[in-house]
């Protein structure tokens, strides 16, 4: 294989990651509104640590985001 | 990587350029022009003064306007008092500040302004040497405010309470490193949350194009529901633009909560 062919199988690769944080980030979301619905008074007291669990989960995804572009157009 | 004749190159909007004559400039032997990022960091600083201003009049019964400005500050001033506490009043500022900042460059960058001739709209939150001044702007602030009010105490915040004295040099530096990340992790999710979204509606502004450069047949299909997708896309990414404003700023409180209060 050569690199140029090496490098867009790892970026394509890299975007598993990125499928994987969409599961992560659905599972925060589905988890809050499953436990919202048992418990509606006390949801609206959680949601900074909904966007917290939100934001840690996304992070993942966006960094193999990042490392498909750096594939891509610079290395 | 090259874009091909007649292909959009989904990169090209995130090209920085000089903007009236400016590209000779020197400060200090740099060549430092005014770039288009410069200029819609500008507008949206102009943007936000003109909100803001709109909504100083202090009128005992507030317009809709004051309404929009009042809610955006109660907003801000009710994330601090249960992120940090009585302790962080001080800091309403300067969150909202960064927030309204963040939030007015997304949603500027997200303008439909292309479709004027001659007009360049460009995000500049899309990169991560504007998003990694803002960060390190927030770590700054964390660091200054943990070390002046705590001193070298400071440091018992890589040390959770109860740990086994074994572990304490292991956990102090996991704890150190999970610390000197986040002005990473607060600039990169930002830049990288725009960045990924404008690509990808200019992916699929391309394969509109293309679809309707195709011809008759199965071209204008794929340019149809290119353009369907596209615009549900376009949604998400109005709601992303506000998301990603509310957790930069949210991050930034939950550190300064650290600096304050340590644990």
């Amino acid at each position: 294989m050569d690199q140029e062919a090496a490098k867009l199988v790892g970026a394509g690769l890299a975007a598993i990651g990125a499928g994987m944080a969409a599961i992560g980030v659905g599972n925060v979301f589905g988890s809050f509104l499953e436990s919202a619905l048992r418990n509606p008074g006390a949801a609206d007291g959680q949601q900074g640590r909904l966007f917290i669990g939100f934001a840690a989960a996304e992070l993942l995804g966006l960094l193999s985001f990042v490392v498909a572009m750096i594939l891509i157009f610079v290395a | 990587m090259a874009a091909e004749a007649g292909k959009v190159d989904p990169m090209h909007q995130f090209t920085i350029e000089p903007l009236f004559g400016t590209d000779g400039w020197q400060v200090a032997g740099y060549n430092i022009p005014f770039t288009n990022s410069a200029l819609w960091m500008v507008i949206t600083a102009l943007a936000l003064l003109i909100f803001v201003a709109g909504g100083m009049k202090r009128e005992l019964v507030p317009g809709r306007w004051q309404m929009a400005v009042e809610s955006f500050t109660g907003f801000i001033d009710g994330m601090l008092a249960a992120n940090v506490g009585p302790a962080g009043k001080k800091y309403v500022p300067y969150i909202f500040s960064l927030f309204m900042f963040i939030l007015f460059a997304n949603v500027l960058g997200m303008l439909p302004l292309g479709v004027i001739p001659g007009a360049h709209p460009f995000t500049f939150t899309s990169h991560f040497s504007a998003t990694g001044v803002l960060a390190i702007m927030s770590f700054a602030i964390v660091l200054i405010v943990g070390f002046w009010k705590h001193k070298l105490h400071f440091f018992s915040l890589f040390v959770p309470h109860g740990t086994p004295l074994p572990m304490i040099p292991l956990i102090f530096m996991i704890e150190l490193v999970s610390f000197l990340v986040r002005p990473f992790s607060l600039g990169l999710r930002l830049f990288v949350a725009m960045m990924a979204g404008h690509v990808l509606l200019e992916v699929l502004s391309g394969f509109v194009i293309s679809g309707l450069n195709a011809g008759l047949g199965i071209g204008p299909v794929v340019s149809l529901l290119s353009f369907v997708l596209m615009i549900a896309i376009v949604a998400l990414e109005v709601l992303v633009a506000a998301i990603q404003a509310y957790v930069f700023a949210l991050l930034t409180s939950l550190y300064l909560n650290d600096a304050e209060n340590l644990h």
